[in-house]
C-alpha cells in the first residue's frame, strides 16, 4: 500500500501508543488512556488490537491472527491481510511459529513462549462498567482498590444460581492490585493468562491500553466456598478427539444433530497431522 | 543559541525511521516487560555525554508532546540542538518532565519527579539513566515480568526500594550503559544481594 | 462428516466485488460524478464534512459516492482518511463576526443592524413533491443584488453591551485537542464543543429536543443563526504573522437562555453555542441546546438527571463512528462466548431439574419456564 507508513500508522501515533504500552507494562492491569485513532476498519472490529499490533510489529515478525480461536474467520482474514499489505510481515497459522499473535476472544491452547507477544482486541476494558457505567466513578474505585461492588455482584450470582454466572470476560486481579477484564475470552482460558508471553490489550473505541508482563499473577476472582473453575462444554472434539481444548458447538441438521469441534483451529489441525504422522 | 556549526545535531537519527524505531521499541518494550533482561540498543547516536542507548530511547519515545528533562552535563547545547532537531520535544524542569535523561547520579534525587496520581498513575516520569556498568548480578528482583527471580546490578537499592513502595504510583527507569539497556518498572520488588 | 468452514478470504473478495457492482447500479444509467454530488447534494456533503471533521467538499462527495449514500459510512471514510494526514499547524480562531452571510436570522429581535437575511432556506417551502424535478430541474436563477458591504454584528453583542448576557470567559490558552488526546472527565467546554460539533446530528437532535420537552429545559431562543463564509487564517512561523489560507462555509447558532441569577450574579441571560462546518443549521441549533444543557453545573443550576445534562453520557455516545462500530459489531462471530453461556445455562437447568426431581420424585414433567413479565 503506497503512501502509507510502515504498519499504516504515522510515527507520532505509534510513539503515543508505544508510550501507553510501556505504562501498561509498568502498572500491570491498569488501563492507560491513549488517543486512539480512527482506523480503516470499524470500531468493534478490533481497532484497539490493530493499533497495538501496528505499534509493536517489526519487519521480522511472523504474525498470526485469530478470531474465536480460528485463523479463517472473516475478520481474522481481513486483519491478517491488512498487516501483510501495510507491514509486509510474514504470516502463519501455526501458533508455534508466530512471534506476534493478535486475538479476539481466545487464548491459543498451545502454551505461549517467551518469544511471543499476544495482542488482545478488547471491546469494553472496564471490568466494573456493567456495575457502574460512569467512568468518573470506576476510576475512583480503581484508585482506591475498592472492588467490593464486584464481589457483591459475583456473590449475588451465587445466591441466585448456586454459582458465579459469568462465563466469559471473567475478571481477574492482577499482581494483587488492579481488577482487570481479560477481554471476552471464555473463563476456560483464564488460567492461561499467567504466561511466558507478553500480553497486550487494546481497546480502540474506549481509548485504553493495558498489559500483563510475563508471569504476572492474574487471579480469577472467587470465594473460598466457591472457588473459580475453568469450564468448557463436556466431551471431546469431533475432529481430533482432544479432550483438553475449548469446544465450539456446530449444528449439523434440523433434527437437532450437533457436534463439538476445537475452537482453536491450529491446535485441531496439528493434532490431526500428528495422528496421521504416527499412523 | 545556534545549532552546532558542524551540523552534528543533524546526525545520529534512524536510517529508516518506521522500521528502525519499531525494532528499537521492541527492545525497549522487552526489557521493561522482563526486568533483569539486558537488551542491546545501539543503532543511533547522540552528542556526548548521551550514550547510544539513551539516544535510542529518546528517538523512539520522545516528540513534541513529551516534555524532556536534561539532567546535569546532558543539558548542553549540542544535546539540546540534537533533541530539538530530531524530536521537537520541549525541554522541561524535572517536575514537569515526562522523560528525563542523564547519568543516574545527575538524575537524582527522585523526589523531584512526577509519580502519577491515584486516578492516573500513568502521569509519571520515565528516567533514562546511564550507569558505569550494567549486568545481571547483585540485586535480586521479583515481580511482574519475572518468573522466579532475576538479578540486576542496580545502584542505590534503598532509593529504588522506596520507589517500588509507591506502587502503583512511582517512577519507571531504563538503565543504560553504552549500548546496553535494562528496564526497572515501579512494579519490581528489589532486595539487596541475598 | 463435518468439514469446518474455510475460505474466508474468497468470501470477502466476492463480497467486495458484489458490493462494487451494487454501488454502480444499473450501468444503463449515467454514473454520478463527484461534481454532481458536491453541487447537487451539498447538504449531504456538508454533513459528511462536519461529522467527518474535515473540510473538503470534493472528498466528502467522493465518500458519499463510495458509500452508496450511507452518510455515516461516508463520514467514517473521511475520518479514517483524516487521521492519516500530517498536521502542519493550527489556524487562528475564526472570526464569525466577519462572516460573509448567506443567511442571518434572529428570533429575539424583529430587526437589528445587518437585518434579517433569509437566505437559501427550506423554512417556508411547502413540502410538496415537485414532480417537475423528476423530469428536469432546469437551471433556476434567483434575483441577485450586489452585496451590502455593511458589517453584520452579532446579536449577542447588543445584549452584552447592556450586561444582559453573561460574558464568556476569554482565554488564549490552546484548548485540548479531542483528536489527539483521549477523552477524560471532567471535560471542559472547549472539549465538549469539539465533541458536539463532530457528533451525530440525529443524536444531538434528539437530545436537544428532549431539553425542549422538559428534560433539563432551559428556555432557549435562537438569538442568532448565521450561515456564510469566513476566512481561515494561519500564522506561518517563517513569516511571523497570520495570512489567509482560504475560506470555509460555517453555520453558527447562539441561543439566548433564561437565567435567574444567583447570589453572586444579577439576573442575566446565558447562551448556548453551536458552530458547524457547512450549511447545517439543524445540527448547529441542536448543538447550542445541548451545549447549554451541559453547562448546568457552571451556572449553578439543578441537576435534573436529564440525559442532556450528563457530560459523560453525551460525550461518550455522540460519536456516530464509535456508536455504529460497536452497535454493529455484535453481528461478528461471538460463538466462543455464546458457547460459554450455553454450557452454563444448560448446566444450571440440569441442576435445577435435578433439584426439582429430588424434591418431587414422581414428577416427570420437565422444568417449566417462569412466564415472562
Amino acid at each position: 500500500m503506497s503512501g502509507y507508513n510502515f504498519a499504516y500508522l504515522d510515527e507520532d501515533t505509534k510513539r503515543m501508543i508505544r508510550r501507553a504500552i510501556l505504562k501498561g507494562l509498568a502498572v500491570p492491569g491498569y488501563q492507560v488512556p491513549f488517543a486512539s485513532r480512527e482506523m480503516p476498519m470499524p470500531y468493534g472490529w478490533g481497532t484497539g488490537g490493530v493499533q497495538v499490533s501496528a505499534a509493536v510489529l517489526v519487519p521480522e515478525d511472523v504474525m498470526k491472527v485469530i478470531d474465536q480461536g480460528a485463523d479463517d474467520t472473516t475478520n481474522a482474514v481481513s486483519i491478517r491481510a491488512f498487516f501483510q499489505k501495510t507491514a509486509q510481515v510474514a504470516v502463519t497459522e501455526a501458533t508455534g511459529e508466530a512471534t506476534l499473535i493478535q486475538t479476539r476472544h481466545r487464548i491459543p491452547e498451545r502454551p505461549l513462549t517467551e518469544d511471543q507477544i499476544l495482542v488482545y482486541q478488547v471491546p469494553i476494558p472496564e471490568p466494573l462498567r456493567f456495575l457502574e457505567p460512569r467512568e468518573t466513578e470506576t476510576r475512583k474505585m480503581h484508585a482506591l482498590a475498592e472492588y467490593g461492588l464486584m464481589h457483591v455482584k459475583l456473590y449475588e450470582d451465587i445466591a441466585r444460581h448456586g454459582e458465579i454466572a459469568t462465563s466469559y470476560a471473567y475478571p481477574v486481579k492482577v499482581a494483587d492490585r488492579y481488577v482487570m477484564d481479560p477481554s471476552p475470552i471464555p473463563k476456560f482460558d483464564n488460567p492461561k493468562l499467567e504466561s511466558a508471553a507478553i500480553q497486550l490489550f487494546g481497546a480502540g473505541r474506549e481509548q485504553r491500553i493495558y498489559a500483563l508482563p510475563p508471569w504476572t499473577p492474574a487471579v480469577s476472582l472467587d470465594f473460598e466456598d466457591h472457588p473459580f473453575e475453568a469450564r468448557k462444554a463436556p466431551g471431546c472434539c469431533g475432529i481430533c478427539g482432544a479432550e483438553d481444548s475449548y469446544l465450539d458447538e456446530v449444528i449439523l441438521d434440523d433434527a437437532g444433530g450437533r457436534m463439538f469441534v476445537c475452537s482453536d483451529t491450529d491446535y485441531c489441525r496439528s493434532r490431526v497431522a500428528a495422528a496421521e504422522d504416527a499412523a | 543559541m545556534n545549532p552546532a556549526a558542524d551540523g552534528s545535531h543533524f546526525s545520529g537519527g534512524f536510517g529508516d525511521p518506521g522500521r528502525d524505531a519499531a525494532r528499537a521499541f521492541r527492545v525497549i518494550m522487552t526489557v521493561l516487560a522482563r526486568p533483569g533482561e539486558i537488551g542491546e540498543l545501539g543503532m543511533v547516536s547522540a552528542p556526548a555525554p548521551l550514550s547510544p542507548a539513551q539516544a535510542g530511547l529518546i528517538l523512539t519515545l520522545c516528540d513534541t508532546g513529551t516534555p524532556l528533562h536534561l539532567a546535569g552535563p546532558a543539558d548542553c547545547a549540542p544535546v539540546r540542538d540534537w533533541v530539538r532537531f530530531h524530536t521537537g520535544a520541549p525541554l522541561a524542569a524535572a517536575g514537569d518532565a515526562e522523560f528525563a535523561v542523564g547519568t543516574w547520579a545527575d538524575l537524582k534525587p527522585l523526589d523531584r519527579y512526577r509519580i502519577g496520581t491515584p486516578d492516573y498513575p500513568d502521569r509519571s516520569v520515565t528516567l533514562f539513566a546511564e550507569l558505569p556498568g550494567l549486568d545481571a548480578t547483585d540485586a535480586v528482583l521479583t515481580g511482574p515480568g519475572i518468573r522466579d527471580s532475576a538479578r540486576l546490578s542496580l545502584p542505590d537499592i534503598a532509593l529504588l526500594q522506596d520507589n517500588a513502595m509507591l506502587f502503583p504510583l512511582g517512577i519507571d527507569i531504563f538503565f543504560t550503559c553504552g549500548t546496553a539497556l535494562a528496564g526497572l518498572p515501579r512494579s519490581t520488588r528489589i532486595e539487596a544481594e541475598g | 462428516m463435518y468439514v469446518a468452514v474455510k475460505g474466508g478470504e474468497r468470501a470477502i473478495n466476492n463480497a467486495h466485488a458484489w458490493l462494487a457492482e451494487e454501488r454502480r447500479g444499473d450501468t444503463g444509467i449515467a454514473e454520478l460524478s463527484i461534481e454532481q454530488i458536491r453541487e447537487q447534494l451539498a447538504l449531504a456533503v456538508n454533513r459528511v464534512m462536519a461529522e467527518g471533521s474535515l473540510y473538503d467538499p470534493d472528498l466528502a462527495a467522493l465518500a458519499i459516492k463510495q458509500s452508496r449514500g450511507d452518510l455515516i459510512e461516508a463520514i467514517f471514510l473521511i475520518r479514517a482518511y483524516r487521521t492519516t494526514l500530517p498536521r502542519f499547524g493550527a489556524s487562528e480562531p475564526l472570526d464569525t463576526g466577519a462572516m460573509d452571510c448567506d443567511r442571518r436570522i434572529s428570533a429575539t429581535f424583529k430587526d437589528a443592524p445587518g437585518g434579517q437575511i433569509l437566505g437559501p432556506t427550506f423554512d417556508y417551502t411547502h413540502r410538496l413533491l415537485d414532480f417537475k424535478l423528476a423530469a428536469e430541474g432546469g437551471a433556476p436563477e434567483a434575483v441577485s443584488e450586489p452585496a451590502d458591504p455593511m458589517d453584520i454584528p452579532h446579536i449577542a453583542s447588543f445584549l452584552g453591551a447592556e450586561g444582559l448576557l453573561q460574558e464568556e470567559a476569554k482565554s488564549d490558552a490552546t484548548p485540548r485537542d479531542l483528536t489527539r488526546e483521549p477523552l477524560s472527565f471532567p471535560a471542559d467546554r472547549a472539549v465538549r464543543l469539539q465533541a458536539l460539533t463532530r457528533g451525530d446530528e440525529g443524536f444531538l437532535l434528539g437530545l436537544g429536543y428532549s431539553t425542549q420537552r422538559g428534560y433539563a429545559r432551559n428556555h432557549a431562543f435562537v438569538g442568532e443563526l448565521r450561515i456564510g463564509k469566513v476566512p481561515v487564517e494561519m500564522e506561518i512561523p517563517e513569516l511571523g504573522f497570520a495570512i489567509e489560507i482560504g475560506e470555509i462555509d460555517v453555520t453558527e447558532c447562539e441561543t439566548v437562555n433564561q437565567f435567574k441569577g444567583s447570589k453572586v450574579e444579577p439576573p442575566q441571560f446565558t447562551r448556548g453555542y453551536g458552530l458547524v462546518f457547512g450549511q447545517t443549521e439543524r445540527k448547529a441549533i441542536s448543538m447550542a441546546l445541548v451545549d447549554r444543557a451541559l453547562r448546568w453545573e457552571e451556572l449553578g443550576e439543578e441537576n435534573a438527571g436529564a440525559a442532556a445534562q450528563n457530560v459523560e453520557f453525551v460525550l461518550s455516545h455522540s460519536d456516530n463512528i464509535q456508536a455504529t462500530g460497536f452497535v454493529e459489531h455484535i453481528k461478528l462471530p461471538h460463538y466462543v462466548d455464546f458457547q460459554a453461556e450455553l454450557e452454563l445455562v444448560r448446566r444450571l437447568r440440569r441442576e435445577a431439574e435435578a433439584a426439582q426431581q429430588a424434591a418431587a420424585p414422581d414428577a416427570t414433567q420437565p422444568m417449566v419456564e417462569e412466564p415472562a413479565e
